[in-house]
Formats: C-alpha cells, structure tokens, sequence
C-alpha cells in the first residue's frame, strides 16, 4: 500500500480530513506547490516573448511540460496543446474540426455518461450543421460496450465522443476497440480521458486516439490546466477558434498567418506556472509507477464496496466499478441533505448532479453522492467513511 | 451517534417536508421559478394580491430537506401578511440565515426554525430559495430565473 499522506500539504494541514473528492479534483503534492513558488519567486516572467536569458528560461521550463505530458502519453510534442482544462480542450474540438467537418445528417455519437463538457460542444454543433447526435444505448448496468456502440455506428457516424472513464460510475469504457469500429467506416474519435489520466496509463498510439482531452488538476497538477492531445495531422489542419497574440507568425492589414499547431492554439499569456509546474506531477505519478497505484486503489475499492454492501439503505449505483469512484444514495434521503453528514465528519464528498445530468437522469434519481479513492487516501480513511455511511443510514432511515 | 444534525433537521423542518403546506401551483396566479444550478434544487412560488394583502401563496418544485421544507415554512408565515409585512420579515429571514437574530423574533413565527443554518454555510442557499423568489415576484418579477 501507498503511505504518501505526508507529501500533501493539505492532508498535513487538516488532519482530520478524510477526502473522497479528488474525481472533482485531486489534492497537489508539495512538489508540484513548490514548483509554482519558484516560477514566481525565481522567474516569474512571460514565455515566448522576451529575448533576454530569464524569459528564455521560464520558456524553456514550460516547453519542457510539453514534452514530459506527450511522453507521459506516448504522444510527440507537437501534438500536444494546452488548454484552460479538459472542458476547454474538448470544445476546441467541437468549435474548430466539428463546425468545419460536419455537415447536414452526418451524425455523431455520444453518451448518456458524459460529462457536460462532452456532450454541449456537440449539441451545438449538430444544431448548427443539422447533424444527428445519437446515443450508446446504456447496458443495464449503464456501461457503454462494443455491442451497443455497433447498433449506433453508420456510415453517416463522423464523429464519436466518449468518456474513458465515467466521472459518476466510473466504468472504463472500451474505447480501444471503439476505436477501430469508427476508423472502419472513417469516423474520427474523441476520448474524454479527464477521469481516466489520474488512474491508467495512457497510450495515445496504442489507443490509436484521433484527439484526448484532459485535465491537470485532476491528477496532481494546478488548476487552470489542461490538455489536448491530436493527431499532429488534424491539429494542422484546424483552425484556431482564438486569435491574437502569440498564436500568429505574420500579421497583415486584411489576412494574417497563425504559427504551426500546437501554437496557433495557444494565444495570449499562457498558465505559465500552472504549465511549469504540471511536469512535477507527472514524475510524481510515474515514481509512483501505475501499477502501484492500481494495486492500491484495487484494495482501496474492494474493502470499501464489501463494507458498503452490509450496510442496509444503502443503493450502490456502480458495483462493479474499479476506478476508486462510487455512487451511491442512503434511503431516500436527498444527497445534499445527507452530504451535510459527512460535511460534519470532515468526510469531502460530491452530491449531486457531478456536471453529468444525463446519467443523473438515466438512474432516475435526483442525484448521488460519489465518494472517491486516489492513491493518498488509506484503508483507514475508507472506515472513517464507513462509520459516517453507517450513521447516516440510522439517521435518514425515518425520512 | 453525533445528534448534531438535529440542530438542522429538526422536528419542524422534518414535518414540513414530509407534509408540505400549501403546495400545488394554481392557474392565474403570478408565478416565480428560481433554480440552483449547481445543486438541482429548483422551487416556483406563486403570490396571489389582494388590496395589498397576500391572500395565498403557493409553491412547487423539487430539491433537498432544506429548501423544500423553506417554501413551506414561508407560505404560512407569509400568508395574510400585507406587502410590507412581508418584505420586511423575508429580509429578517435572509438576516436570520446570516446568523443575525432580528430585533423581532415574533413575526418570523415557525421561519425561526432555520436559526441553525449559518453553521451550516454551504446549506444557506437551500434555505433561502424560495424566500428569495418570493421577494423577487414581490418586487414585480415573474418567470423562470437561475440563482447561484
């Protein structure tokens, strides 16, 4: 098991806490907060304008990020864009290669599982191009598999956006070998992968992935950040949907022209720390290598689920989930009211929709609490929980 | 167990969700939907006037303990009051949520329950809605509004 409470500033600072939030975001190691500190303390100056030594150091330490994320994802550097987040990157997708690619009745294949994010910039894009979105029809369970992707995929299908991994059940999507089915008949796919980064490693030529988009504060980093991972390709091939400074290499009175990808994608005065800093929690994660973390969180998961299952009034909406994430109600209690609970227990839970109305709705429930374990929480983290669930199904037996 | 909670659910907040006074929206009325976004809770109210007198309020929605059992609480301490009246004890209420004990603990009647809430400071929102809502159709708002 994983002992690493100490190299987290806010674990140390709160004694007390028990966090179960990290699917909303993850906590940050020392390393990574410190790594802010230098930038401003030691360099704190812009990247990809000044022509004197400090400026050229702050780039290079931000060019570095990119190399360290495509390797993290077996990806080159140049396919590696940096977004506000995981939201941003996904509607740069849509808004560039989905408003210049799709045209009347082509379709585009979504799920009930995705996040916001996920499934707006598409809604936007068939309204305006006259597409048709289609759904995965959820297994009962609500899984997307590759039988229900097969009943959705036509010639017509240009697009497939999915989730990795689902931010409230957690399940892992078979995107490799949905995958494959869209490039059959020549559709392009997006991977989610904003819940999946934190837990798995992530081979972008493996997947054979079209475009990846994720976030860094979900797995260690700032806040601020994300990451869209394309195909060097299609990435030179789409328009920017900002403009402005930086992101040109030659500016007329009437035309201008943008710079190469990834860096036409990025004007104005990037994250600068936030991007330098990423790269501290990227070597975190992999000193701490995935199969580490997988074999933690495994146990993490498994003792959590079997205590969960004894305790009566409560419905567990994900079983057999092994991302760390559960969903579940006690009774009939309304999570926020029950949520309140564990707010009083120093128990950090989510309740509520989590940004996914769509599978909220496909449970038929107003929302859920989802607890999440990530490689600082601990087997006695999981009882604290435990013994909070417990009360709080003796309290909201009556309502 | 920690009882603790019992300080925020308590007896009266329990009843008025279970069985919630004057709910049920009535054709003809001016109507006020007010939704919480981030959290779901979505509440409509409605306020019929007469001679400047609040003859009947009536509220409809969905959400947590909280602001469901508020609308309830509100619709019988706000009905019959006049325009006034009622302006004045709703932002007596918001101080209450605030942790202000308003000079005039009388007129509050059973709203007086939600005094626990400010320890509470993520839930002040749920106990507010409606109320805010009510104040907004008050001050001549009708529709369908967000409220974060």
């Amino acid at each position: 098991m994983l002992n690493i409470k100490k190299d987290f500033p806010v674990l140390v600072n709160n004694p007390d806490l028990i966090y179960l939030d990290s699917c909303a975001s993850s906590l940050k190691p020392k390393v990574v907060i410190d790594k802010i500190d230098e930038y401003y303390n030691k360099y704190g100056v812009n990247v990809n304008r000044g022509v004197y030594a400090l400026s050229y150091h702050a780039t290079e330490e931000y060019e570095q990020t990119r190399e360290v994320v495509a390797k993290f994802i077996n990806a080159k550097s140049k396919e590696i864009v940096f977004t506000r987040g995981a939201s941003s990157a996904l509607n740069l997708v849509a808004s560039s290669y989905g408003m210049a690619n799709i045209t009347e009745g082509d379709e585009i294949i979504v799920s009930e599982l995705e996040h916001h994010s996920n499934v707006m910039p598409w809604q936007m894009v068939a309204k305006a191009k006259k597409a048709v979105l289609k759904y995965v029809p959820l297994s009962s369970e609500g899984k997307i598999t590759v039988d229900a992707f097969k009943q959705v995929l036509t010639n017509k299908t240009k697009v497939v956006a999915l989730t990795y991994v689902s931010n409230v059940m957690g399940y892992i999507t078979p995107i490799e070998e949905i995958i494959k089915l869209a490039h059959s008949v020549g559709a392009i796919v997006i991977v989610d992968a904003a819940q999946a980064v934190p837990h798995m490693k992530i081979d972008v030529k493996a997947l054979d992935a079209d475009f990846l988009a994720f976030s860094a504060h979900k797995m260690l980093g700032p806040t601020g950040l994300g990451v869209l991972y394309g195909k060097y390709k299609l990435l030179q091939n789409m328009d920017p949907i900002e403009f402005g400074g930086d992101m040109n290499d030659f500016v007329d009175l009437y035309d201008s022209h943008f710079k190469d990808a990834p860096h036409k994608f990025e004007t104005g005065t990037p994250p600068i720390a936030e991007v330098i800093a990423f790269k501290e929690a990227i070597k975190y994660l992999e000193d701490l290598t995935f199969d580490e973390i997988h074999a933690h969180q495994e146990v993490l998961v498994k003792h959590l689920m079997s205590e969960l299952e004894k305790i009566k009034g409560v419905k567990v909406y994900n079983k057999t989930a092994t991302t760390g994430v559960v969903a579940f109600n006690i009774h009939d209690a309304h999570p926020h009211d029950v949520s309140t609970m564990f707010d009083e227990e120093h128990v950090c839970l989510r309740a509520g929709h989590h940004c996914a109305q769509l599978i909220t709705r496909w449970l038929e429930v107003p929302g859920t609490l989802r607890a999440c374990v990530y490689i600082y929480n601990t087997l006695e983290d999981v009882d604290k929980f435990i013994e909070v669930v417990k009360k709080a199904a003796e309290y909201f037996e009556e309502w | 167990m920690s009882l603790n909670l019992n300080d925020l659910y308590g007896q009266v907040i329990r009843d008025h969700k279970k069985f919630p006074r004057n709910k049920g929206l009535i054709d003809g009325y001016k109507t006020l939907r007010f939704k919480n976004p981030s959290c779901g809770d979505d509440i409509t109210v409605q306020a019929q006037l007469e001679d400047g007198v609040i003859k009947d309020i009536r509220h409809e929605g969905s959400g947590c303990a909280i602001c469901c059992s508020s609308a309830s609480v509100m619709s019988e301490v706000l009905k019959g009051k006049t325009l006034e009246e009622a302006k004045e004890i709703i932002l007596d209420f918001y101080e209450l949520i605030k942790g202000n004990m308003p000079k005039d603990e009388e007129r509050l009647d059973e709203a007086i329950v939600y005094v626990n809430i400010h320890n509470y400071p993520p839930r002040a929102k749920c106990a507010t809605l409606s109320w805010r809502a009510l104040d907004a159709l008050l001050h001549g708002e009708e529709g369908e509004q967000d409220e974060e």
